[in-house]
């Protein structure tokens, strides 16, 4: 019981990051249809840009929104400079431009800061709390509530704003949207930020438990991917469902069964599903109209 | 004799009830029209039969045999065609080849020979181009015999289409809005197009908004609204049945 | 049609040319080395265009399918002691009945959803390449028996140079044979519309199983033939990366252009060898020329290039 409660909390710290790259997967997909294989490398950002003004000495609570800031300019900019000049390419064209940029980015992160890796310091302590034996990092709770928070706050942007809601509606009918006058372009950019937030929340989130380096972007990325496919691409609280879910999975596999396939679980969940399910858990099964 | 019998269809989109307890019969060579108002599920009956969209309910039976659970390639093997309400030409090539995929079950489509580029290969391909090119005169592409399925203007499009379909050699030929969006002169020339393709000996079912073009080439005529039958004729039945008038006929004729 | 066929003798005797010729030009074998990369990667990424630019079928789990091909040669024919050829084949055999077993549920798949089903297909396979220690060596890799054929072994760089020449030009021939018969004009009318392709009576299943099936099969042969002329495989040649670089290949070159996947795979082989010079810039310039050129030029670069000179020509 304990070993499960400890899985378990593993579980859903891990896949609270998932969580959050999945819904920048989301986000930018209802957006523009571009799967934006960038998405890790914003977490990676994220996490590095924290570390790197710790080190400067900066205060936690000046770290955080610096970093996070500075991981949205990077989206946005990464939307004016390279998708908007594309719109209208074919999906592939598309993929390959945000794979380079995801090459980029790393690569810019090595020159800038090394290849080495790199630990930050928890937010609030390192004592484990005890939970029915499991031990329970505090860090992982500050994953959790951050990802709450950060659900929650979507969920009142996507129903209360008036942007929020032109952003939901455009994702809807891309159309009808331009019709009312709503710009297509600064919700594209608009999107990008977000996506640019979760991650950055992501990478900061979880530097302390897990150690960061300009590579770890890749993985989680891949995972988000895999998050955001479950939950129906283009689903943002599917894709969340979709996090949580394939980290407890790993855990669980990891935990019980072998941690060297541990990495294999989210793929093979995912052919699974796709295999049995083609539009995903939580994705909408349609007939396709001809 | 019949050589398309639907029976007792239906089909629904969530709660949408687009075809309700459909059937209906079409003799061998004849032209056949179905109309109706926009969403009456023209459409949606055209992917059912052809195998695009699976009925929840009903059959079909083509040249006396069930063809309700077939795929859509199978039907075509059958000697269903068919065009698109909303163009589906292959726009990564030319013209001609437009058409000589729709010959893909008369050529030798195996893989190694194909591989090789064997002498019967290229021989079989030389008689498709050439029939090929003999069946875009057929519908007025002549013109186009070189050209690029994207540099085509939408008229010529719609021609490719019906040539592809022709390509099949189908026994039947199912024809969605094919003068939609066309200018007068154009959709006249469609009018003689079908006319030429019946007598070819190919039967036509026909979904069109253009009522001059229906009244003028159909032998009958079916109409549905709400996914039911409405009414069915001749012309002349459907042009004085109150029903149709009321429905469709009177709103179609305030419109203009 | 004539003209069509003069046109494709044309370029395979040009390419045929290059292939003769270019060693003259080589100072010393590191071009060799540099040459073959090239011919296999462009053998990899022909059949992947097959796939992705005719039939319009993305895949980015190709490495996979390559790491696979060069795994079990090598274990085949090193552990085993299966002659070189047959291991070759035999590998090629059991990626083609991979390939085959999951084609179907995979290539339902569409758009986004088929690029996550074969990224997955081609992780795993990564995956269990780096974990199979006893097997495979780990990610520490496994050295490679040389290849032999009845006591002839080709041995160094020229020598692997020339087949890799003949085999490419091969493929090269083989694949336009393909897509100019019945068979790749279902392959690119499923490509321009799947349901008017089915309904002109084309098996759209089968036909994208084929090129699935067919674009692996290469794949896993270039895989093997990379690991009997190496010497040395990690697991590093299945991994997610080169999926993506065997796709920029393509995609880089031109979508549905066999010359253009020729021209892709030599770019970026040769690209991050020059870079190097750029120290630790070298991944930052990468990304950036692949930003570039894809939105410089969507097409790819054959496709653009002979636009251009086809505008300039009339
Ligand atoms: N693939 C689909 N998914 C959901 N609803 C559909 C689909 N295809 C058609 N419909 C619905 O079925 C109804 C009939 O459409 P359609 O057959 O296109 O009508 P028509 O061709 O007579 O104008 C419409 O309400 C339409 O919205
Ligand atoms: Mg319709």
């Amino acid at each position: 019981m304990a070993d499960f409660l400890q899985f378990l909390f593993s579980g859903i710290t891990v896949g609270a990051t998932y969580a959050l790259v999945g819904l920048g997967f989301a986000i930018i997909y209802n957006a523009s249809h571009v799967i934006n294989f960038a998405q890790g490398e914003f977490v990676m950002l994220g996490g590095m840009s924290a570390v790197f003004l710790m080190h400067l000495g900066l205060p936690l609570p000046a770290v955080i929104p610096l970093a996070v800031v500075a991981t949205m300019a990077v989206g946005v900019a990464l939307e004016k400079l390279a998708i908007e000049p594309a719109r209208n390419a074919s999906v592939v064209t598309l993929i390959i431009i945000t794979i380079g940029a995801s090459i980029f980015l790393r690569g810019s992160a090595e020159v800038i800061w090394g290849r080495s890796f790199h630990s930050m310091a928890p937010f609030t302590g390192s004592e484990p709390i005890d939970i029915g034996g499991a031990a329970l990092l505090p860090q992982s709770l500050w994953v959790l509530g951050g990802t709450i928070v950060a659900v929650v706050a979507l969920k009142w942007f996507f129903g209360r704003t008036r942007t929020g809601k032109a952003m939901q509606a455009s994702a809807f009918n891309p159309y009808a949207a331009r019709l009312v006058g709503i710009d297509q372009r600064f919700i594209l950019m608009l999107s990008f930020a977000l996506s640019g937030l979760f991650g950055a929340v992501a990478g900061i989130l979880i530097a302390p438990i897990s150690l960061t380096y300009s590579g770890v972007g890749v993985m989680l990325g891949l995972k988000g991917f895999c998050a955001a496919i479950l939950g129906g691409m283009g689903n943002p609280f599917g894709a969340i469902m979709g996090g949580l879910l394939l980290g407890i999975s790993e855990a669980m596999t990891a935990g019980y069964i072998s941690s060297a396939y541990k990495d294999a679980v989210a793929f093979l969940i995912i052919l699974l599903v796709l295999f049995f399910l083609p539009s995903g858990l939580f994705g909408k099964r349609r007939t396709e109209r001809v | 004799m019949t050589l398309l019998q639907v029976d007792d269809m239906s089909k629904a989109f969530g709660a949408n009830q687009v075809i309700e307890g459909l059937s209906f019969g079409v003799s061998p060579g004849a032209i056949h029209s179905i109309i109706g108002p926009n969403g009456a599920g023209k459409t949606t009956l055209f992917n059912l039969i052809t195998g695009i969209y699976r009925a929840d309910r009903g059959r079909v039976l083509f040249d006396g045999r069930d063809v309700t659970a077939l795929q859509p390639h199978e039907l075509a093997k059958c000697g269903i065609s068919r065009t698109f309400q909303n163009l589906q030409v292959f726009l990564n090539m030319s013209a001609l080849e437009n058409v000589m995929a729709g010959m893909h079950l008369h050529s030798d489509h195996r893989f190694w020979p194909s591989l090789f580029h064997l002498p019967m290969i290229t021989r079989r391909d030389r008689e498709l181009a050439e029939e090929a090119r003999r069946l875009m005169a057929f519908v007025n592409l002549e013109d186009y015999l070189d050209a690029h399925a994207s540099a085509m203007p939408y008229g010529a499009l719609k021609r490719l289409e019906i040539a592809r379909a022709l390509a099949t050699k189908s026994k039947l030929m199912l024809l969605d809005e094919p003068a939609a969006g066309l200018n007068p002169s154009e959709t006249r020339a469609i009018d003689g197009l079908i006319q030429k393709i019946a007598e070819s000996g190919v039967t036509v079912i026909l979904v069109e908004h253009d009522m001059r073009l229906v009244m003028g080439v159909s032998d009958h005529i079916l109409v549905l609204e709400g996914g039911r039958k409405l009414a069915e004729g001749t012309a002349g039945e459907i042009r004085h049945n109150p029903d149709v008038v009321a429905a469709y006929l009177g709103e179609s004729a305030r419109k203009q | 049609m004539s003209f069509w066929n003069s046109s494709r003798s044309g370029g395979l005797v040009a390419l045929a040319l290059v292939i003769a010729l270019l060693p003259l030009t080589f100072p010393n074998t590191y071009f060799f080395n540099v040459a073959i990369l090239i011919g296999l990667n462009a053998i990899v990424c022909i059949g992947l265009n097959l796939l992705i630019g005719y039939a319009g079928q993305i895949s980015l789990g190709h490495a996979g399918f390559f790491g696979l091909g060069a795994y079990v040669a090598a274990i085949l024919s090193s552990n085993h002691g299966v002659p070189p050829l047959a291991a070759l084949l035999l590998a090629a055999l059991l990626v083609g009945v991979l390939a085959f077993a999951v084609a179907r549920p995979i290539m339902r798949l569409k758009g986004h959803y088929l690029a996550m089903g074969t990224l997955g297909l081609g992780i795993i396979i990564a995956i269990v390449l780096n974990q199979e220690v006893g097997l495979t060596g780990g990610p520490d890799g496994m050295p490679v028996d040389s290849f032999s054929l009845l006591g002839w072994q080709p041995y160094g760089d020229r020598i692997w140079y020339w087949i890799v020449g003949v085999l490419l030009l091969a493929t090269v021939w083989l694949a336009l044979n393909l897509i100019d018969s019945p068979v790749g004009r279902a392959l690119r009318a499923l490509h321009g519309s799947e349901v008017a392709a089915a309904a002109a009576g084309i098996n759209v299943v089968r036909f994208k199983v084929l090129v699935f099936v067919t674009s692996a099969i290469l794949a896993s042969l270039a895989g093997s033939i990379f690991a009997f002329y190496t010497g040395f495989i990690t697991p590093g040649e299945a991994n997610f990366f080169h999926s993506l670089e065997l796709v920029a290949m393509v995609v880089l070159g031109g979508l549905a252009s066999i010359y253009g996947a020729l021209i892709g795979a030599a770019i970026l082989t040769i690209l991050p060898q020059l870079l190097t010079v750029f120290h630790d810039y070298e991944m930052m310039m990468l990304g950036l020329i692949m930003m570039l050129v894809m939105i410089f030029m969507r097409k790819g670069l054959v496709p653009t290039l002979a636009n251009l000179l086809w505008r300039r020509g009339s």
